[in-house]
């Protein structure tokens, strides 16, 4: 990641950006980041949430019922981790 | 895999019963909003809120739908509309960014926070068992059943005395013993 940063310093030094420019290049750069490393971890956990799920209905398919209210709530808590990615990136990116 | 669920989903149960409680959530959020970010942050706390009932509703609704189908389907409509969903939310910010009434910090907070307090409202209301797969069946009051308030709110005709005249009492006998 510094030597990110580094590469990201020298191209900027070598430029004319101004300070502002600068700082609103390094602001959305910033911003992809953040959504897109807040969208692995939620994905992630959706996935092994759902492979469970259906798991176990295949295992017990007479609590399929159940099973689903589970994984709404699951999925729903879990969304939440992108969604205060998502908020990061549109106040890093917008604001 | 051929498994469905048939019947009405229980994930719609419960995310219909959330956008029911968002009702509640609307005076909080537009107080505090007014106070903080006027009529712009209500406004947009508001349309927060309803990107968040929204969020729910289609959730279930894509989980109602491919459950009927199959639980291959469901598991492929969970992951991708997922990614589905996040899309749209990124959309529905974009239409607004540039209008004069959106504030984005109050949307943000309203995003966020009426998610996680109705998920956590809802799971007192979940019973998620066999018998009831989405919401705990509500309890309904029966007059016949003897309450712990006054007997002066039980109607004449349902006392005790006069709806149970089979009672051991009543007929003049007394309680088994033991």
């Amino acid at each position: 990641m510094s030597a990110l940063a580094h590469t990201a310093a020298t191209v900027l030094a070598a430029t004319d950006y101004t300070a502002a420019e600068a700082k609103g290049i390094a602001g959305a750069s910033s911003a992809g980041f953040a959504y897109g490393l807040a969208a692995i971890g939620p994905g992630i956990g959706i996935g092994y949430l759902v492979g469970q799920a259906v798991q176990a209905m295949a295992r017990q398919p007479e609590s399929a019922g159940q099973v689903q209210t589970t994984m709404f709530l699951g999925i729903a808590f879990t969304e939440a981790l992108a969604l205060i990615g998502f908020v990061v990136f549109i106040l890093l990116k917008f604001v | 895999m051929n498994i469905r669920i048939e019947g009405p989903s229980p994930a719609m149960q419960v995310a219909v019963d959330l956008a029911r409680k968002s009702v509640w959530l609307i005076p909080v959020v537009v107080i505090i909003s007014a106070a903080f970010w006027g009529i712009d942050g209500v406004l947009s706390s508001l349309y927060a809120l309803a990107i968040v009932v929204v969020n729910f509703l289609l959730a279930a609704y894509m989980l109602a739908v491919t459950g009927r189908i199959s639980a291959a389907v469901m598991a492929a409509a969970a992951l991708f509309g997922f990614l589905l969903r996040l899309g749209l939310i990124f959309l529905a910010v974009l239409l607004v960014r540039n209008t004069q009434w959106i504030e984005l910090l109050p949307f943000g907070i309203t995003l966020i926070s009426t998610h996680l307090a109705l998920l956590f409202w809802e799971m007192r209301y979940v019973s998620a068992t066999l018998a009831f797969p989405g919401l705990k069946p509500q309890a309904t009051p029966n007059p016949y059943l003897p309450s712990s308030e006054s007997s002066d709110s039980v109607p004449s005709n349902l006392s005790p005395s006069a709806s149970a005249p089979d009672s051991y009492d009543n007929r003049g006998l007394s309680a088994p013993k033991g």
